[in-house]
Protein backbone atom coordinates (compact mmCIF):
# COMPACT_ATOMS: atom_id res chain seq x y z
CA UNK A 1 0.00 0.00 0.00
CA UNK A 2 1.54 3.27 -1.02
CA UNK A 3 0.27 6.71 -0.14
CA UNK A 4 0.63 9.55 -2.56
CA UNK A 5 2.83 12.30 -1.23
CA UNK A 6 0.79 15.48 -0.81
CA UNK A 7 3.05 17.44 -3.15
CA UNK A 8 3.27 14.59 -5.66
CA UNK A 9 6.95 13.79 -5.03
CA UNK A 10 8.43 10.33 -5.58
CA UNK A 11 9.48 8.46 -2.43
CA UNK A 12 13.19 9.29 -2.96
CA UNK A 13 12.61 12.83 -4.18
CA UNK A 14 13.74 15.75 -2.08
CA UNK A 15 11.94 19.06 -2.04
CA UNK A 16 13.41 21.74 -4.28
CA UNK A 17 16.67 22.76 -2.69
CA UNK A 18 18.40 26.09 -2.90
CA UNK A 19 21.59 27.34 -1.35
CA UNK A 20 23.55 30.55 -1.35
CA UNK A 21 26.84 31.40 0.26
CA UNK A 22 27.71 34.82 1.68
CA UNK A 23 24.33 35.97 2.96
CA UNK A 24 25.64 37.74 6.09
CA UNK A 25 28.38 40.18 5.08
CA UNK A 26 29.55 40.83 8.65
CA UNK A 27 30.27 37.17 9.33
CA UNK A 28 33.48 35.31 8.53
CA UNK A 29 31.39 32.84 6.61
CA UNK A 30 27.67 32.45 5.97
CA UNK A 31 25.11 30.57 3.94
CA UNK A 32 21.43 29.98 3.30
CA UNK A 33 20.01 26.53 2.67
CA UNK A 34 16.39 25.70 1.84
CA UNK A 35 14.40 22.48 1.50
CA UNK A 36 11.17 23.69 -0.13
CA UNK A 37 9.50 26.05 2.34
CA UNK A 38 12.05 25.43 5.09
CA UNK A 39 14.65 28.18 5.01
CA UNK A 40 17.74 28.26 7.24
CA UNK A 41 20.56 30.76 7.44
CA UNK A 42 23.87 30.18 9.19
CA UNK A 43 26.73 32.51 10.05
CA UNK A 44 30.21 31.70 11.35
CA UNK A 45 32.23 34.01 13.56
CA UNK A 46 35.76 32.93 14.42
CA UNK A 47 38.04 31.33 15.22
CA UNK A 48 38.35 34.03 17.84
CA UNK A 49 39.73 34.03 21.37
CA UNK A 50 37.26 32.43 23.75
CA UNK A 51 36.05 34.45 26.71
CA UNK A 52 35.88 33.97 29.65
CA UNK A 53 39.48 32.80 29.62
CA UNK A 54 38.90 29.85 31.95
CA UNK A 55 36.74 28.22 29.29
CA UNK A 56 39.63 28.18 26.80
CA UNK A 57 41.15 24.85 25.83
CA UNK A 58 44.89 25.04 25.04
CA UNK A 59 44.71 21.76 23.12
CA UNK A 60 41.98 22.71 20.67
CA UNK A 61 39.50 25.25 19.40
CA UNK A 62 35.88 24.85 20.47
CA UNK A 63 32.79 24.72 18.30
CA UNK A 64 29.73 26.48 19.68
CA UNK A 65 26.45 26.18 17.79
CA UNK A 66 23.32 28.15 18.47
CA UNK A 67 20.20 27.02 16.62
CA UNK A 68 16.84 28.70 16.99
CA UNK A 69 13.55 29.33 15.23
CA UNK A 70 12.66 32.95 14.58
CA UNK A 71 9.44 33.78 16.41
CA UNK A 72 7.46 34.21 13.18
CA UNK A 73 8.86 31.13 11.41
CA UNK A 74 6.12 28.86 12.77
CA UNK A 75 2.29 28.98 12.87
CA UNK A 76 1.98 29.68 16.60
CA UNK A 77 4.45 32.42 17.49
CA UNK A 78 7.52 30.98 19.20
CA UNK A 79 8.67 32.90 22.22
CA UNK A 80 12.10 34.32 21.33
CA UNK A 81 15.08 32.70 23.01
CA UNK A 82 16.28 29.10 23.12
CA UNK A 83 13.99 26.47 24.67
CA UNK A 84 15.08 22.92 25.47
CA UNK A 85 14.33 21.68 21.99
CA UNK A 86 16.54 24.39 20.50
CA UNK A 87 19.31 23.66 23.00
CA UNK A 88 19.22 19.99 22.07
CA UNK A 89 19.30 20.72 18.35
CA UNK A 90 22.23 23.11 18.90
CA UNK A 91 24.11 20.30 20.64
CA UNK A 92 23.38 17.55 18.09
CA UNK A 93 24.37 20.00 15.34
CA UNK A 94 27.75 20.54 17.03
CA UNK A 95 28.26 16.77 17.11
CA UNK A 96 27.19 16.51 13.48
CA UNK A 97 29.82 19.03 12.38
CA UNK A 98 32.76 18.26 14.69
CA UNK A 99 34.01 15.11 12.91
CA UNK A 100 35.01 17.11 9.81
CA UNK A 101 36.60 20.10 11.54
CA UNK A 102 40.32 20.53 12.23
CA UNK A 103 40.01 22.57 15.42
CA UNK A 104 43.36 21.51 16.89
CA UNK A 105 44.90 24.20 14.68
CA UNK A 106 43.21 26.91 16.73
CA UNK A 107 43.96 26.47 20.44
CA UNK A 108 42.12 28.65 22.95
CA UNK A 109 39.62 29.83 20.37
CA UNK A 110 35.94 29.41 19.72
CA UNK A 111 34.14 29.13 16.42
CA UNK A 112 30.59 30.37 16.81
CA UNK A 113 27.98 29.07 14.41
CA UNK A 114 24.64 30.87 14.51
CA UNK A 115 21.75 29.11 12.80
CA UNK A 116 18.33 30.69 12.43
CA UNK A 117 15.24 29.31 10.78
CA UNK A 118 13.35 31.99 8.91
CA UNK A 119 10.53 29.80 7.64
CA UNK A 120 9.78 26.34 9.06
CA UNK A 121 8.11 23.47 7.22
CA UNK A 122 9.82 20.43 8.81
CA UNK A 123 13.46 19.53 8.33
CA UNK A 124 14.76 22.63 10.08
CA UNK A 125 17.69 20.89 11.79
CA UNK A 126 18.80 19.21 8.57
CA UNK A 127 18.55 22.48 6.59
CA UNK A 128 20.43 24.21 9.44
CA UNK A 129 23.26 21.67 9.32
CA UNK A 130 23.56 22.02 5.55
CA UNK A 131 23.72 25.81 5.87
CA UNK A 132 26.23 25.60 8.74
CA UNK A 133 28.47 23.22 6.82
CA UNK A 134 28.52 25.67 3.90
CA UNK A 135 29.12 28.65 6.18
CA UNK A 136 32.12 26.91 7.81
CA UNK A 137 33.61 26.16 4.40
CA UNK A 138 32.96 29.75 3.32
CA UNK A 139 34.73 30.98 6.46
CA UNK A 140 37.80 29.00 5.40
CA UNK A 141 37.83 26.76 8.47
CA UNK A 142 39.98 23.69 7.67
CA UNK A 143 37.53 20.85 6.96
CA UNK A 144 38.04 17.26 5.87
CA UNK A 145 34.80 17.33 3.90
CA UNK A 146 31.33 18.85 3.87
CA UNK A 147 28.55 17.49 6.07
CA UNK A 148 25.23 16.79 4.35
CA UNK A 149 21.98 16.28 6.16
CA UNK A 150 18.51 15.07 5.29
CA UNK A 151 15.62 13.31 6.99
CA UNK A 152 14.39 9.93 5.94
CA UNK A 153 10.98 9.07 7.17
CA UNK A 154 8.16 6.69 6.99
CA UNK A 155 4.65 7.38 5.85
CA UNK A 156 2.74 4.37 7.16
CA UNK A 157 5.04 1.58 5.87
CA UNK A 158 6.80 3.36 3.06
CA UNK A 159 10.23 4.95 3.38
CA UNK A 160 10.37 8.49 2.00
CA UNK A 161 12.95 11.27 2.09
CA UNK A 162 12.79 14.89 3.24
CA UNK A 163 9.39 14.98 4.93
CA UNK A 164 7.32 18.15 4.78
CA UNK A 165 5.33 19.29 7.81
CA UNK A 166 2.18 17.79 6.35
CA UNK A 167 3.94 14.43 5.96
CA UNK A 168 5.40 14.63 9.45
CA UNK A 169 1.86 14.96 10.82
CA UNK A 170 0.62 11.90 8.89
CA UNK A 171 -1.46 9.70 11.18
CA UNK A 172 -2.87 6.81 9.13
CA UNK A 173 -1.54 3.26 9.40
CA UNK A 174 1.81 3.19 11.18
CA UNK A 175 1.82 6.98 11.24
CA UNK A 176 4.88 9.06 10.49
CA UNK A 177 8.48 8.46 11.46
CA UNK A 178 11.10 11.18 11.30
CA UNK A 179 14.66 9.91 10.99
CA UNK A 180 17.01 12.87 10.47
CA UNK A 181 20.62 12.00 9.73
CA UNK A 182 23.81 13.82 8.77
CA UNK A 183 26.67 12.23 6.91
CA UNK A 184 30.20 13.14 5.90
CA UNK A 185 29.83 13.68 2.14
CA UNK A 186 32.45 11.27 0.83
CA UNK A 187 32.64 8.80 3.69
CA UNK A 188 30.49 6.10 5.26
CA UNK A 189 30.23 8.15 8.45
CA UNK A 190 26.98 9.23 10.08
CA UNK A 191 27.46 12.21 12.36
CA UNK A 192 23.85 12.88 13.34
CA UNK A 193 21.27 10.17 13.93
CA UNK A 194 17.95 10.99 15.53
CA UNK A 195 14.57 9.34 15.33
CA UNK A 196 10.99 9.82 16.43
CA UNK A 197 8.27 7.38 15.49
CA UNK A 198 8.60 3.69 14.80
CA UNK A 199 10.84 1.67 12.56
CA UNK A 200 11.79 -1.98 12.67
CA UNK A 201 15.49 -2.59 13.41
CA UNK A 202 15.68 -4.61 10.15
CA UNK A 203 14.75 -1.51 8.15
CA UNK A 204 17.61 0.62 9.48
CA UNK A 205 20.20 -0.37 6.82
CA UNK A 206 17.75 0.39 3.99
CA UNK A 207 16.79 3.73 5.52
CA UNK A 208 20.46 4.66 5.87
CA UNK A 209 21.22 3.79 2.28
CA UNK A 210 18.28 5.93 1.10
CA UNK A 211 19.56 8.76 3.29
CA UNK A 212 23.08 8.39 1.89
CA UNK A 213 21.74 8.67 -1.67
CA UNK A 214 19.72 11.76 -0.76
CA UNK A 215 22.84 13.27 0.84
CA UNK A 216 24.60 13.05 -2.51
CA UNK A 217 21.94 15.36 -3.94
CA UNK A 218 22.36 17.77 -1.04
CA UNK A 219 26.13 17.66 -1.64
CA UNK A 220 25.67 18.68 -5.28
CA UNK A 221 23.64 21.72 -4.25
CA UNK A 222 26.21 22.66 -1.60
CA UNK A 223 29.13 22.34 -4.03
CA UNK A 224 27.35 24.50 -6.59
CA UNK A 225 26.67 27.21 -4.02
CA UNK A 226 30.34 27.32 -3.03
CA UNK A 227 31.46 27.36 -6.65
CA UNK A 228 29.05 30.19 -7.49
CA UNK A 229 30.46 32.23 -4.63
CA UNK A 230 34.06 31.64 -5.71
CA UNK A 231 33.17 32.74 -9.23
CA UNK A 232 31.30 35.77 -7.95
CA UNK A 233 34.30 36.82 -5.85
CA UNK A 234 36.66 36.27 -8.77
CA UNK A 235 34.59 38.62 -10.88
CA UNK A 236 34.82 41.19 -8.07
CA UNK B 1 32.18 13.18 26.71
CA UNK B 2 35.88 12.66 26.99
CA UNK B 3 35.96 14.98 29.94
CA UNK B 4 37.42 14.53 33.37
CA UNK B 5 39.24 11.35 32.49
CA UNK B 6 43.00 10.85 32.28
CA UNK B 7 44.38 10.27 28.77
CA UNK B 8 46.18 7.28 30.21
CA UNK B 9 42.93 5.62 31.33
CA UNK B 10 41.35 6.35 27.98
CA UNK B 11 44.22 4.75 26.07
CA UNK B 12 44.16 1.72 28.36
CA UNK B 13 40.41 1.29 27.89
CA UNK B 14 40.75 1.69 24.15
CA UNK B 15 43.37 -1.06 24.02
CA UNK B 16 41.30 -3.35 26.25
CA UNK B 17 38.08 -2.82 24.28
CA UNK B 18 39.99 -3.65 21.09
CA UNK B 19 40.77 -7.02 22.69
CA UNK B 20 37.15 -7.41 23.76
CA UNK B 21 37.93 -6.91 27.46
CA UNK B 22 36.64 -4.57 30.17
CA UNK B 23 37.94 -3.59 33.63
CA UNK B 24 35.03 -5.35 35.33
CA UNK B 25 35.42 -8.53 33.32
CA UNK B 26 32.24 -8.10 31.27
CA UNK B 27 31.99 -8.76 27.56
CA UNK B 28 31.55 -5.65 25.38
CA UNK B 29 27.85 -6.43 24.83
CA UNK B 30 27.12 -7.55 28.38
CA UNK B 31 24.75 -5.58 30.62
CA UNK B 32 25.39 -5.15 34.33
CA UNK B 33 23.22 -6.74 36.98
CA UNK B 34 19.74 -5.18 36.90
CA UNK B 35 17.68 -4.85 40.08
CA UNK B 36 14.20 -3.40 40.19
CA UNK B 37 12.22 -2.38 43.25
CA UNK B 38 8.78 -0.79 43.29
CA UNK B 39 6.70 1.39 45.63
CA UNK B 40 9.57 3.33 47.12
CA UNK B 41 7.19 6.17 48.02
CA UNK B 42 3.57 5.65 49.07
CA UNK B 43 2.82 9.28 48.22
CA UNK B 44 3.61 8.75 44.55
CA UNK B 45 1.04 7.38 42.11
CA UNK B 46 3.72 4.92 41.08
CA UNK B 47 7.42 4.67 41.86
CA UNK B 48 10.45 2.52 41.25
CA UNK B 49 14.12 2.17 42.05
CA UNK B 50 16.43 0.69 39.46
CA UNK B 51 19.99 -0.39 40.04
CA UNK B 52 22.14 -1.15 37.04
CA UNK B 53 25.46 -2.16 38.55
CA UNK B 54 26.31 0.74 40.84
CA UNK B 55 24.07 3.17 38.99
CA UNK B 56 20.92 3.87 40.96
CA UNK B 57 17.98 5.95 39.86
CA UNK B 58 14.60 6.69 41.43
CA UNK B 59 11.53 7.51 39.40
CA UNK B 60 8.19 8.69 40.73
CA UNK B 61 4.95 9.24 38.87
CA UNK B 62 2.58 11.98 40.02
CA UNK B 63 -0.68 12.97 38.39
CA UNK B 64 -2.12 16.44 38.61
CA UNK B 65 -5.10 18.13 36.99
CA UNK B 66 -3.96 20.58 34.36
CA UNK B 67 -5.16 22.44 31.33
CA UNK B 68 -5.17 20.72 27.95
CA UNK B 69 -3.33 22.18 25.00
CA UNK B 70 -5.66 24.19 22.73
CA UNK B 71 -5.10 21.81 19.79
CA UNK B 72 -5.92 18.68 21.85
CA UNK B 73 -8.72 19.64 24.28
CA UNK B 74 -9.39 16.05 25.38
CA UNK B 75 -5.86 14.73 25.62
CA UNK B 76 -3.82 14.39 28.80
CA UNK B 77 -0.29 15.72 29.07
CA UNK B 78 3.02 13.98 29.69
CA UNK B 79 5.89 15.83 31.37
CA UNK B 80 9.25 14.22 32.05
CA UNK B 81 11.81 15.94 34.22
CA UNK B 82 15.14 15.01 35.71
CA UNK B 83 17.19 16.55 38.44
CA UNK B 84 20.91 15.78 38.38
CA UNK B 85 21.51 16.45 42.05
CA UNK B 86 24.98 16.79 43.56
CA UNK B 87 24.25 13.72 45.73
CA UNK B 88 24.64 11.41 42.76
CA UNK B 89 28.03 12.31 41.37
CA UNK B 90 31.11 14.46 41.92
CA UNK B 91 30.36 15.72 38.41
CA UNK B 92 27.01 17.28 39.31
CA UNK B 93 26.65 20.78 40.65
CA UNK B 94 23.71 22.70 41.98
CA UNK B 95 22.31 25.36 39.69
CA UNK B 96 20.76 25.55 36.24
CA UNK B 97 20.81 22.26 34.33
CA UNK B 98 23.75 21.38 32.15
CA UNK B 99 23.05 19.75 28.83
CA UNK B 100 23.02 16.20 30.25
CA UNK B 101 20.21 17.24 32.59
CA UNK B 102 18.21 18.49 29.63
CA UNK B 103 18.90 15.53 27.36
CA UNK B 104 18.08 12.76 29.86
CA UNK B 105 14.39 13.62 30.37
CA UNK B 106 13.94 14.40 26.67
CA UNK B 107 15.20 10.95 25.71
CA UNK B 108 13.00 9.19 28.28
CA UNK B 109 10.05 11.32 27.15
CA UNK B 110 10.50 10.37 23.52
CA UNK B 111 11.01 6.64 24.14
CA UNK B 112 7.75 6.53 26.12
CA UNK B 113 5.69 9.01 24.11
CA UNK B 114 6.61 7.62 20.68
CA UNK B 115 5.90 4.02 21.75
CA UNK B 116 2.29 5.14 22.42
CA UNK B 117 2.37 3.18 25.66
CA UNK B 118 0.22 5.75 27.47
CA UNK B 119 -3.21 6.41 25.99
CA UNK B 120 -3.28 10.12 26.69
CA UNK B 121 -6.73 10.45 25.10
CA UNK B 122 -8.16 8.55 28.07
CA UNK B 123 -6.78 11.06 30.57
CA UNK B 124 -9.43 13.69 30.03
CA UNK B 125 -11.28 14.96 33.11
CA UNK B 126 -13.47 17.61 31.45
CA UNK B 127 -13.07 18.24 27.75
CA UNK B 128 -11.43 21.54 26.93
CA UNK B 129 -11.00 22.42 30.60
CA UNK B 130 -9.25 19.81 32.62
CA UNK B 131 -7.05 16.84 31.80
CA UNK B 132 -4.52 14.81 33.76
CA UNK B 133 -0.88 15.67 33.44
CA UNK B 134 1.34 12.65 34.01
CA UNK B 135 4.61 13.75 35.62
CA UNK B 136 7.55 11.39 35.36
CA UNK B 137 10.25 12.68 37.69
CA UNK B 138 13.72 11.18 37.53
CA UNK B 139 16.22 11.46 40.38
CA UNK B 140 19.58 9.73 39.98
CA UNK B 141 20.98 8.72 43.38
CA UNK B 142 24.28 7.33 42.14
CA UNK B 143 25.50 7.90 38.60
CA UNK B 144 27.92 5.19 37.58
CA UNK B 145 27.15 5.48 33.91
CA UNK B 146 24.27 4.67 31.57
CA UNK B 147 21.76 6.73 33.46
CA UNK B 148 19.49 7.01 30.44
CA UNK B 149 18.82 3.28 30.11
CA UNK B 150 18.40 2.86 33.88
CA UNK B 151 15.98 5.80 34.03
CA UNK B 152 13.95 4.41 31.14
CA UNK B 153 13.47 1.09 32.91
CA UNK B 154 12.51 2.83 36.15
CA UNK B 155 10.02 5.08 34.35
CA UNK B 156 8.45 2.10 32.59
CA UNK B 157 8.00 0.11 35.80
CA UNK B 158 6.68 3.11 37.74
CA UNK B 159 4.13 3.80 34.99
CA UNK B 160 3.01 0.17 34.92
CA UNK B 161 2.07 0.20 38.60
CA UNK B 162 0.76 3.77 38.77
CA UNK B 163 -2.86 4.49 39.79
CA UNK B 164 -5.04 7.43 38.85
CA UNK B 165 -6.14 9.35 41.96
CA UNK B 166 -9.78 10.20 42.76
CA UNK B 167 -10.85 13.75 42.21
CA UNK B 168 -13.03 16.00 44.45
CA UNK B 169 -16.12 17.90 43.31
CA UNK B 170 -13.98 21.04 43.19
CA UNK B 171 -11.71 19.31 40.72
CA UNK B 172 -8.77 18.77 43.06
CA UNK B 173 -6.94 15.52 43.75
CA UNK B 174 -8.61 13.70 46.66
CA UNK B 175 -5.70 12.42 48.71
CA UNK B 176 -8.03 10.78 51.24
CA UNK B 177 -9.57 8.34 48.80
CA UNK B 178 -7.69 5.31 47.64
CA UNK B 179 -6.66 5.45 44.00
CA UNK B 180 -7.99 2.36 42.28
CA UNK B 181 -7.85 2.84 38.52
CA UNK B 182 -4.71 1.96 36.68
CA UNK B 183 -3.25 4.37 34.16
CA UNK B 184 -4.63 3.82 30.64
CA UNK B 185 -1.66 1.91 29.26
CA UNK B 186 -1.37 -0.29 26.24
CA UNK B 187 -0.85 -3.70 27.81
CA UNK B 188 1.66 -5.11 25.40
CA UNK B 189 3.89 -2.07 24.89
CA UNK B 190 6.94 -1.77 27.12
CA UNK B 191 9.47 0.76 25.89
CA UNK B 192 13.05 0.63 27.16
CA UNK B 193 16.23 2.15 25.79
CA UNK B 194 19.65 0.85 24.88
CA UNK B 195 22.69 3.06 24.59
CA UNK B 196 25.82 2.04 22.70
CA UNK B 197 29.14 3.77 23.29
CA UNK B 198 32.05 3.97 20.87
CA UNK B 199 35.76 4.24 21.64
CA UNK B 200 38.21 3.78 18.78
CA UNK B 201 36.55 1.12 16.67
CA UNK B 202 34.96 -0.68 19.61
CA UNK B 203 31.35 -0.48 20.67
CA UNK B 204 30.17 -1.32 24.18
CA UNK B 205 26.85 -1.38 26.00
CA UNK B 206 25.95 -0.28 29.53
CA UNK B 207 29.19 1.55 30.36
CA UNK B 208 30.33 2.48 33.83
CA UNK B 209 30.90 6.20 34.34
CA UNK B 210 34.62 5.76 33.66
CA UNK B 211 33.97 3.90 30.43
CA UNK B 212 31.34 6.41 29.30
CA UNK B 213 33.67 9.32 29.94
CA UNK B 214 36.38 7.70 27.86
CA UNK B 215 34.11 7.15 24.86
CA UNK B 216 33.86 9.50 21.88
CA UNK B 217 30.27 8.86 20.82
CA UNK B 218 27.03 7.45 22.12
CA UNK B 219 23.82 6.45 20.44
CA UNK B 220 20.61 5.72 22.33
CA UNK B 221 17.74 3.73 20.85
CA UNK B 222 14.25 3.74 22.38
CA UNK B 223 12.85 0.28 21.69
CA UNK B 224 9.46 -1.33 22.15
CA UNK B 225 7.87 -4.57 21.15
CA UNK B 226 4.37 -4.82 19.85
CA UNK B 227 2.75 -8.09 18.75
CA UNK B 228 6.17 -9.76 18.66
CA UNK B 229 7.59 -7.03 16.43
CA UNK B 230 10.44 -4.89 17.66
CA UNK B 231 10.22 -1.18 16.91
CA UNK B 232 12.76 1.58 17.30
CA UNK B 233 10.72 4.56 18.52
CA UNK B 234 13.45 7.07 19.17
CA UNK B 235 17.12 7.55 18.62
CA UNK B 236 19.79 10.11 19.35
CA UNK B 237 23.51 10.22 18.67
CA UNK B 238 25.85 12.15 20.92
CA UNK B 239 29.50 13.03 20.76
CA UNK B 240 32.24 14.18 18.48
CA UNK B 241 32.84 10.87 16.67
CA UNK B 242 30.67 9.23 14.01
CA UNK B 243 29.11 5.81 13.42
CA UNK B 244 29.50 3.97 10.11
CA UNK B 245 26.48 2.49 8.34
CA UNK B 246 27.77 -0.97 9.21
CA UNK B 247 28.03 -0.09 12.90
CA UNK B 248 24.50 1.30 12.91
CA UNK B 249 23.17 -1.83 11.21
CA UNK B 250 25.03 -4.05 13.70
CA UNK B 251 23.69 -2.17 16.72
CA UNK B 252 20.15 -2.27 15.32
CA UNK B 253 20.45 -6.04 14.91
CA UNK B 254 21.61 -6.42 18.54
CA UNK B 255 18.52 -4.65 19.91
CA UNK B 256 16.05 -7.58 20.00
CA UNK B 257 18.38 -9.77 22.06
CA UNK B 258 19.18 -6.95 24.52
CA UNK B 259 15.46 -6.24 24.81
CA UNK B 260 14.72 -9.84 25.76
CA UNK B 261 17.44 -9.82 28.42
CA UNK B 262 15.90 -6.80 30.13
CA UNK B 263 12.38 -8.00 29.51
CA UNK B 264 13.14 -11.16 31.47
CA UNK B 265 13.65 -9.02 34.59
CA UNK B 266 10.70 -6.76 33.80
CA UNK B 267 8.09 -9.46 33.26
CA UNK B 268 6.76 -9.61 36.78
CA UNK B 269 6.02 -5.88 36.79
CA UNK B 270 4.26 -5.71 33.44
Amino acid sequence: MTHKRPDGRKSDELRKMSAKVGVVPNADGSAMFAFGDTVAIAAVYGPRLLHPQHMQDPSTGILRVNYDLLSFSVSDRKKPGPNRRAQEISKVTEWALLPVLELKEFPNTVIDVQIYIIQADAGTRTAGINAASLALAHAGIPMKDLVCSVAVGKQDKELIVDLSKEEEDFEEGEGATDFPIAKIANKDAFTLVQLDGKISPDLVPEALSIAAKACEKVYDVQKKALKDEVEREAKG
Amino acid sequence: MAMDIANLTKERLKAMFAEGKRFDGRKLDELRELEIETDISNKAEGSARVRLGKTEVLVGIKLGPGEPYPDSPERGNLTVSAELMPIASPRYQAGPPEFNGIELPRLVDRAIRESKMIDLDKLCIKAGEKVWTVYIDIFPINDDGNLIDAANIAALVALKIARVPEITKEGKVDHDKEAKDKLPLSKDIAPVSFSFFKLGNSIIVDPTREEAEACDARITFGLSKSKDKYLINSCQKKGEAYFTGEELAKMSSMLPDLYEQVNEKLKKFL
